[in-house]
C-alpha cells in the first residue's frame, strides 16, 4: 500500500461525488455530525451501534459485517471512501475493519470532515437511497489485529507504540482531555512502548504529513526497522490512525492494531505497567 | 465516590450541554469558553485544539452553535487553538482544579 492507493484528497473526493462504483461513508461515534450535514451521497456508519457487538466487547463478526454492508448498499467491487470527525480516528478504525474483513478497495479521505468543513465544501442533509447488495466478507485477517497475550509477549521484543497524548502515556491523565477523567483502570503505559502521539502524524487541518516527515517522526522515536510493530491507544481508534500511517502510507510489513488498548491492558491483573515519560524496562 | 457516565469512547460530548451533575469538580479541571469572531459574534463549528505546555496536541472539540467548547484537563498551562472558516486564533490559559473559563478569538 501507499499514499496513492490508500488516501484520496478532498479535491478528488469532490470531483468523484456520485461517481459510479464509489461509496462515501462517514464514520463517527456521534452521528449527529452526519445528520447535520454530510458529503453528498455519503452513507453513515455508527462506530458503536454498527461496528461493535452489542453484548460482548468485540466487534461485529463476519456474518454481521456482511449483513451490515449488504443492508447499506455496499458491494464487494465498490471503492469505499471513509471519512469522519475526530481527525478521522473512527474512519481509520473503520478502514482497518474493512481491511480486516478483506474489502478490495478502501480509501481514507485526507483531512476528513474537518478539512472538508474548513474548505467550505458542500454538505447536504439528504439521505441517499442505495439498493441492497449481497456482500461477502473474508475471514478476519488477524495479521493486523493484536490481542492481549501477544502484547504482553511483545514487551521488550517488538516495537510497541503508544499513540495517546503524553499525559495519558505518563499516567497523568486517563483519557483524552475532552472527556471526564474518572476511569476504572490504572494509568500509565505498557513497559518499553515508545510515545508517539497519533497527532504527530497529522497537520492541524487533519491531513496526514508527508511520507518523509512521517518516516522521520517514527525513526526519531526509536521504532526499529525489521521489528514487528503493535500500536495501541485507549480504545483502539487513535491507534488505527497510526496503524494506517505505518502500514498503509509508509508500507511497513508487519503492523498490528491492539484494539483492546489501554482500557483492556490497564485493567489486567498481573501485567507490568510503566509510569512517567520514559518507556521503562521489560 | 461519584462516577461519570461516559461511554468508553473518545468522541466529543455535546459541547453545548451544561456540565453533567455527576462531574466532580473537586477532581476535574474543566477548561471552557466561547470562540468569537473579530466582531464579537460566537463561532459555531470551530475546531478547538487543546495543546499542552510543550505545544503537543492533547484534544480537539467542535464548538456548539453558540461557540462553546469544553475540555477535561489537568492543572497547568495549556494553549487553546481554534480553526474556523473565519480564520484561526489561539490563547494561553493557566487552568486550576474546578472550572477555568477563557475565550478564543479568531480572524
Amino acid at each position: 500500500m501507499s499514499r496513492d492507493t490508500a488516501l484520496v484528497s478532498a479535491d478528488w473526493a469532490e470531483k468523484n461525488l456520485g461517481a459510479s462504483g464509489v461509496v462515501f461513508v462517514e464514520v463517527d461515534e456521534d452521528t449527529n455530525a452526519y445528520d447535520g450535514g454530510h458529503l453528498p451521497g455519503a452513507i453513515k456508519l455508527d462506530w458503536k451501534t454498527d461496528l461493535q457487538d452489542p453484548v460482548r466487547r468485540d466487534f461485529v463478526n463476519k456474518e454481521q459485517f456482511e449483513a451490515l454492508l449488504s443492508a447499506r448498499g455496499i458491494g464487494n467491487d465498490d471503492t469505499v471512501v471513509l471519512y469522519g470527525g475526530n481527525n478521522n480516528w473512527f474512519a481509520a478504525y473503520a478502514y482497518w475493519y474493512f481491511k480486516l474483513y478483506g474489502h478490495g478497495d478502501v480509501k481514507l479521505l485526507d483531512g476528513g470532515r474537518k478539512k472538508w468543513e474548513l474548505d467550505a465544501r458542500p454538505l447536504v442533509k439528504d439521505l441517499p437511497n442505495r439498493e441492497q447488495t449481497t456482500y461477502s466478507a473474508q475471514e478476519p485477517d488477524t495479521a493486523i489485529r493484536a490481542f492481549r497475550d501477544e502484547v504482553v509477549k511483545a514487551i521488550g521484543t517488538q516495537n510497541l507504540v503508544d499513540v495517546r497524548s503524553p499525559d495519558e502515556y505518563a499516567g497523568r491523565l486517563l483519557a483524552p482531555a475532552h472527556l471526564p477523567q474518572e476511569q476504572a483502570q490504572r494509568g500509565g503505559h505498557i513497559p518499553t512502548a515508545v510515545s508517539v502521539p497519533w497527532s504527530k502524524a497529522a497537520n492541524e487541518d487533519g491531513t496526514f504529513k508527508t511520507d518523509d516527515e512521517l518516516r522521520d517522526i517514527y525513526a526519531a522515536a526509536g521504532l526499529e526497522d525489521g521489528k514487528d510493530t503493535i500500536a495501541y491507544c485507549r480504545i483502539g481508534e487513535r491507534s488505527s490512525h497510526t496503524w494506517f500511517v505505518l502500514k498503509e502510507l509508509l508500507g511497513h510489513s508487519n503492523v498490528k492494531n491492539y484494539d483492546g488498548s489501554w482500557t483492556e491492558y490497564g485493567s489486567l491483573v498481573g501485567v507490568p505497567v510503566a509510569l512517567g515519560d520514559e518507556p521503562g524496562k521489560a | 465516590m461519584t462516577t461519570v457516565p461516559v461511554d468508553a469512547s473518545c468522541a466529543a460530548p455535546d459541547q453545548s450541554a451544561p456540565l453533567p451533575a455527576s462531574v466532580d469538580l473537586e477532581k476535574e479541571t474543566v477548561i471552557t469558553g466561547i470562540v468569537t469572531a473579530a466582531d464579537g459574534s460566537a463561532v459555531g463549528g470551530a475546531y478547538v485544539r487543546l495543546l499542552d505546555a510543550t505545544g503537543e496536541f492533547a484534544a480537539e472539540v467542535v464548538t456548539s452553535p453558540a461557540g462553546q467548547f469544553r475540555f477535561f484537563a489537568a492543572p497547568g498551562t495549556w494553549t487553546l487553538r481554534a480553526l474556523s472558516r473565519h480564520g484561526n486564533g489561539d490563547t494561553t490559559v493557566t487552568a486550576v482544579r474546578g472550572v477555568t473559563e477563557t475565550g478564543v478569538q479568531v480572524g
